[in-house]
C-alpha cells in the first residue's frame, strides 16, 4: 500500500550522549581491566557500526566483584532503610534528570526505537527505582513478617532486550532490601549498565554495593555458580534457565527465573476490533517481538477472522521500519546477527510446514539487522512457529470457536507468562482470565507494565515474581 | 464344654492390610511388592506397600483430574472440607494414638501430644482457605487508567517426599498447606513408619475430600521420589524427607520442566507455621483491564 503521507526524518540527535571509546568493568566502585584483559566490541544493530570496547569479565573478575560485594553487604544491610531509601530515591532522580541521554544509548546499542526508549523504558526504569526506594524503610510492613532480612549477594544475570530496564526490575529491589549486587548484562548491550555505574557514583552509593561486568555466559554461569552468592536472578531463555536451576539445586541459594513466553493474545466476536488491532500489534511489535510476553499467538474467534486480518494487515502496512533514533520510526532494528538468524530460521520453518506468510511492502535499510513485521495464518498448534518462542516481529494466528477451545489453545504450551483477552463482555473476561494459566492477563489491553504491579510466569517461563510487593520476597529471608 | 474352653483361649487379632490411597480409591501396589514395617523395638507391626514407578505415575494422573475441580471449588468449600478432615481425626484419636505410639515409639501421653497437635493443624489451615488470597493478593496502585490486581492460584500438582521423623504430625504439616490452597497431592509417607499415613488415607476417604486430591504412597522413598521429580505433570516438590544427597540430586530432576522446588529445612513441627509453605506453591496472577477513568481533572460532581 503506498503511503498517502511522505516522513520527512526526525532524528533525534545523538550530541546527548558521550560514548567513550573504551569501558572497563565497574568492580568496587572502580573501573577496572578485565584480569585477563579481553576485550569485546559493542555494535550499533541498525548501523553494525562499533560504539565502544568494553572489557570482557571472566571467572576471576566474577570473584573480585562477588568479594567486593561481599564486604560491602556488612555496612549496606546495617544501614537504616530510612537511608538506603534515600540512595535509591537518589538513584531514580539522576535517572530521571538523565533520561534522554540514557534513551538515545539504550536505542544505538540495543536498536529499539527511541519513541519506546524514551517513552516507555525509561519512565519505568526511573519509577522502579522510586517505587522500591519507598519500600526501603518499611520493609517491616512488607508482609514477610517484622525485620526481614536481606539474603547477602545477589548475582544478577539480565537479557539485551530490555538492558535499563531489566537492570532496574533487578537493582532497585536488591538494594531496597539491604542486599549487595553482582550484575551481568548482556554481551550485546553492556553499555547503559556502565552509563548507571556512572549514575551510582554520581548518588554516592558506597563502593561494593553494585557491581557491573560485561560479558558473555561464561561470567555468567560463574557469577550463579559462585559459592558466595547467596540469591541468583535470571531473566533470559529457558534453556539457560534450567541450566542455572541445575547449577543452584542442593545449595541455598534462592533463585528467581523470568524465562521464555508465547502469549496468547484472544480475540472475541464482540471485541471493539480497532482497539484489539492496535493491542496485537503492541503485543508483538513492540521491541520488535524481542519481549518474553509478547502475544505472539494470535487466538482469533473464527466468525471475525476475516474482518480483523483486514484490518491489522491494513495497520500493519502503516508501521514504519527503519532508523531507530528517527522520533517516527515503530520498527528498529533486531539485536544481533545473531538473533536475527534465529528469527529468520524459524519463520523459513514456518513457510517450510505449510503457514501462511504475509509481510507489509517494507523496505528494509542496506546495513544493520532487519526483519520486517511478519504474520503467518493457517497456523495449527502442531506447527513450530506455534510452539516455540521467536523472539522476533513474528505473528501467529490461529482460530477458535468457543471459549472452551480458546482456553484450551492458549494454555496448551510449556509456557505461562502472558495473555491478552479482548471482548466487550466483562463477566467472559473474568471467566477466561480465572482459567488461563499465566503469570499477567491483559484484558481490552496488553503489554502494560507497572513497578507496582507483579509480572513473573507459570509453568516454564520460569518462577519469582518481578515487580510489587511480591517483588521484594526474591531478596529476603523469608 | 467347648464355649468355656474359647473364653479361656486369648483372642486372635485381626490384622489390618495397609494398601496405597490413589485416587480415591486403596489398590494394592501395582508391584505386588511388600516391605515389612516394625516399631521402635523392631517389633512387627505390619506390611506396608511398596510402591514402584507406576504407583506413582498413577498418583499422578489421580492427581491431575482432580486438580480441576479441587482448585476450582470455592475457598469456603475447601475450609469446610478441611475441617472435617479434622473432625474425623477426632473420632479416630484413640488409633492414631496407638500408631503413631508404635511407629516413633513414644509413651501414650507423648503419643497423645502429637495427635492432637496434628488435629489442631489440620483445624488451622481449614482456616486459611478463604484467607490467604486476602494476604497474599492485593490490588496494585498502577500509575495509570487500569484496574489491576494479583490474586494467588494453585500451581497445580505437587508431589510431598513427608517427613522421615514425625510420620504423623510432620506429615499432616506438609500435607494440608499444599491442598488448603487447591493444590492436589502425591504424597510419600515417612518410609520407615508409613503407617499413621495409610491410616491417614482411609480418614480422608470418608471425609468430603474428592478422590485424587491427596494421593498416599509407601515404600522406598528415593523409589518413588526418582520418577516424581521427572515428571513432566507434576509442578512443584517438597523435599522436606528427602536426605542432602537425595534433595540435590532430585532438585536437579525436578529443573527440567522448572517445577517448584521447596529444599528441605529444620523444621519443628509443633510450633505454629507460617504461610511459607502455602505460598511456595502459589502462583501470581496479575489481570490489567483499562478503566476509562479520566484522571483528576477529568470528572466532577
Amino acid at each position: 500500500m503506498a503511503s498517502v503521507f511522505e516522513y520527512a526524518p526526525a532524528p533525534e540527535s545523538r550530541s546527548v550522549v558521550d560514548i567513550a571509546p573504551s569501558y572497563g568493568l565497574f568492580i568496587d566502585g572502580e573501573f577496572a581491566e578485565a584480569a585477563d584483559g579481553k576485550v569485546f566490541k559493542t555494535v550499533s544493530p541498525s548501523t553494525e557500526e562499533v560504539l565502544s570496547e568494553v572489557a570482557q569479565a571472566g571467572e576471576a573478575d566474577v570473584d573480585r566483584a562477588v568479594k567486593a560485594a561481599r564486604k560491602a553487604f556488612e555496612k549496606w544491610s546495617a544501614l537504616p532503610g530510612s537511608e538506603r531509601a534515600k540512595f535509591l530515591f537518589r538513584i531514580a532522580r539522576i535517572i530521571q534528570e538523565r533520561s534522554r541521554e540514557l534513551a538515545v544509548l539504550e536505542t544505538l546499542d540495543n536498536g529499539k526505537p527511541i519513541k519506546e526508549t524514551r517513552d516507555a523504558d525509561l519512565p519505568l526504569v526511573a519509577a522502579h527505582f522510586f517505587y522500591y526506594a519507598g519500600w526501603a524503610d518499611k520493609l517491616d510492613h512488607a508482609g514477610f513478617g517484622a525485620n526481614p532480612r536481606p539474603l547477602g549477594v545477589a548475582g544478577q544475570v539480565i537479557p539485551w532486550n530490555f538492558p535499563l530496564l531489566m537492570l532496574a526490575w533487578k537493582i532497585a529491589p536488591a538494594l531496597a532490601t539491604g542486599n549487595t549486587v553482582v550484575l551481568k548484562p548482556a554481551e550485546t548491550t553492556p553499555l547503559s549498565a556502565l552509563f548507571f555505574a556512572d549514575i551510582c557514583r554520581q548518588a554516592g552509593l558506597p563502593k561494593g554495593v553494585v557491581n557491573i561486568l560485561p560479558g558473555y555466559g561464561d561470567a555468567g554461569a560463574a557469577l550463579v555458580a559462585h559459592p558466595d552468592v547467596n540469591k541468583v536472578a535470571f531473566t533470559g531463555s529457558t534453556a539457560v534457565g534450567k541450566e542455572i536451576a541445575r547449577t543452584v539445586a542442593g545449595t541455598r541459594k534462592k533463585l528467581t527465573l523470568e524465562l521464555g513466553g508465547k502469549g496468547a493474545n484472544i480475540v472475541f466476536d464482540d471485541a471493539p476490533i480497532d482497539q484489539a488491532v492496535e493491542g496485537i500489534v503492541t503485543g508483538i511489535f513492540f521491541n520488535q517481538g524481542q519481549v518474553c510476553c509478547a502475544g505472539s499467538r494470535l487466538l482469533v474467534q473464527e466468525s471475525i477472522q476475516d474482518e480483523l486480518l483486514d484490518s491489522l494487515k491494513r495497520r500493519l502496512s502503516t508501521l514504519r521500519l527503519g532508523d531507530p533514533l528517527d522520533k517516527n520510526t515503530d520498527i528498529g532494528a533486531i539485536n544481533s546477527a545473531e538473533q536475527l538468524a534465529r528469527i529468520t530460521a524459524l519463520a523459513e520453518r514456518g513457510e517450510a510446514e505449510g503457514a501462511e506468510r504475509w509481510s507489509p511492502a517494507c523496505e528494509l535499510p542496506g546495513s544493520g539487522y532487519w526483519f520486517a513485521p511478519t504474520l503467518f495464518t493457517n497456523v495449527t498448534q502442531a506447527h513450530t512457529i506455534a510452539r516455540d518462542e521467536i523472539f522476533g516481529p513474528v505473528l501467529s494466528v490461529l482460530t477458535f470457536r468457543t471459549p472452551d477451545e480458546a482456553v484450551a489453545k492458549a494454555n496448551n504450551t510449556q509456557y505461562g507468562l502472558s495473555a491478552g483477552i479482548w471482548t466487550e463482555k466483562g463477566s467472559r473476561i473474568l471467566a477466561v482470565a480465572n482459567k488461563l494459566r499465566a503469570g499477567v492477563v491483559w484484558s481490552n489491553t496488553f503489554n502494560k507494565f507497572d513497578p507496582t504491579s507483579p509480572f513473573g510466569g507459570y509453568k516454564e517461563s520460569g518462577f519469582g515474581r518481578e515487580g510489587g510487593r511480591h517483588g521484594l520476597e526474591a531478596y529476603l529471608d523469608v | 464344654m467347648s464355649e468355656k474352653t474359647e473364653k479361656t483361649e486369648p483372642r486372635l487379632s485381626v490384622f489390618k492390610t495397609y494398601k496405597l490411597y490413589v485416587g480415591g480409591k486403596f489398590p494394592r501396589s501395582e508391584s505386588g511388592r511388600v516391605y515389612e514395617v516394625t516399631d521402635s523395638k523392631g517389633k512387627w507391626l505390619a506390611n506396608a506397600p511398596r510402591s514402584s514407578r507406576k504407583d506413582a505415575r498413577d498418583a499422578v494422573v489421580a492427581a491431575r483430574k482432580a486438580f480441576g475441580g479441587w482448585s476450582g471449588a470455592t475457598a469456603y468449600n475447601r475450609g469446610q472440607i478441611l475441617y472435617r478432615v479434622a473432625e474425623m481425626l477426632e473420632g479416630r484419636r484413640e488409633q492414631f494414638v496407638r500408631e503413631v505410639a508404635d511407629a516413633e515409639g513414644l509413651t501414650k501421653p507423648k503419643a497423645a501430644a502429637v495427635v492432637d497437635a496434628t488435629i489442631d493443624r489440620w483445624v488451622w489451615y481449614a482456616g486459611w482457605t478463604d484467607k490467604i488470597a486476602q494476604v497474599t493478593g492485593g490490588a496494585n496502585p498502577v500509575a495509570g487508567p487500569y484496574f489491576n490486581l494479583s490474586s494467588p492460584e494453585p500451581t497445580g500438582v505437587v508431589a510431598v517426599l513427608a517427613p522421615q521423623e514425625s510420620s504423623f504430625l510432620g506429615l499432616v504439616s506438609v500435607v494440608a498447606p499444599v491442598i488448603a490452597t487447591g493444590n492436589t497431592a502425591v504424597v510419600i509417607a515417612s518410609e520407615r513408619s508409613p503407617l499413621p499415613a495409610l491410616s491417614l488415607a482411609e480418614v480422608l476417604a470418608t471425609s468430603d475430600v474428592p478422590g485424587g486430591v491427596v494421593n498416599v504412597l509407601s515404600g522406598r522413598t528415593a523409589e518413588i521420589a526418582a520418577p516424581l521429580a521427572a515428571h513432566q505433570d507434576v509442578n512443584a516438590i517438597d523435599l522436606a524427607g528427602a536426605d542432602e544427597a537425595l534433595a540435590k540430586e532430585l532438585e536437579i530432576a525436578a529443573a527440567d520442566n522448572l517445577k517448584r522446588v521447596l529444599r528441605p529445612q529444620a523444621v519443628d513441627y509443633f510450633e505454629t507455621p507460617g504461610i511459607e509453605r502455602m505460598t511456595a506453591f502459589l502462583e501470581t496472577k496479575t489481570v490489567w483491564h483499562p478503566t476509562g477513568s479520566l484522571g483528576a481533572s477529568g470528572s466532577s460532581y
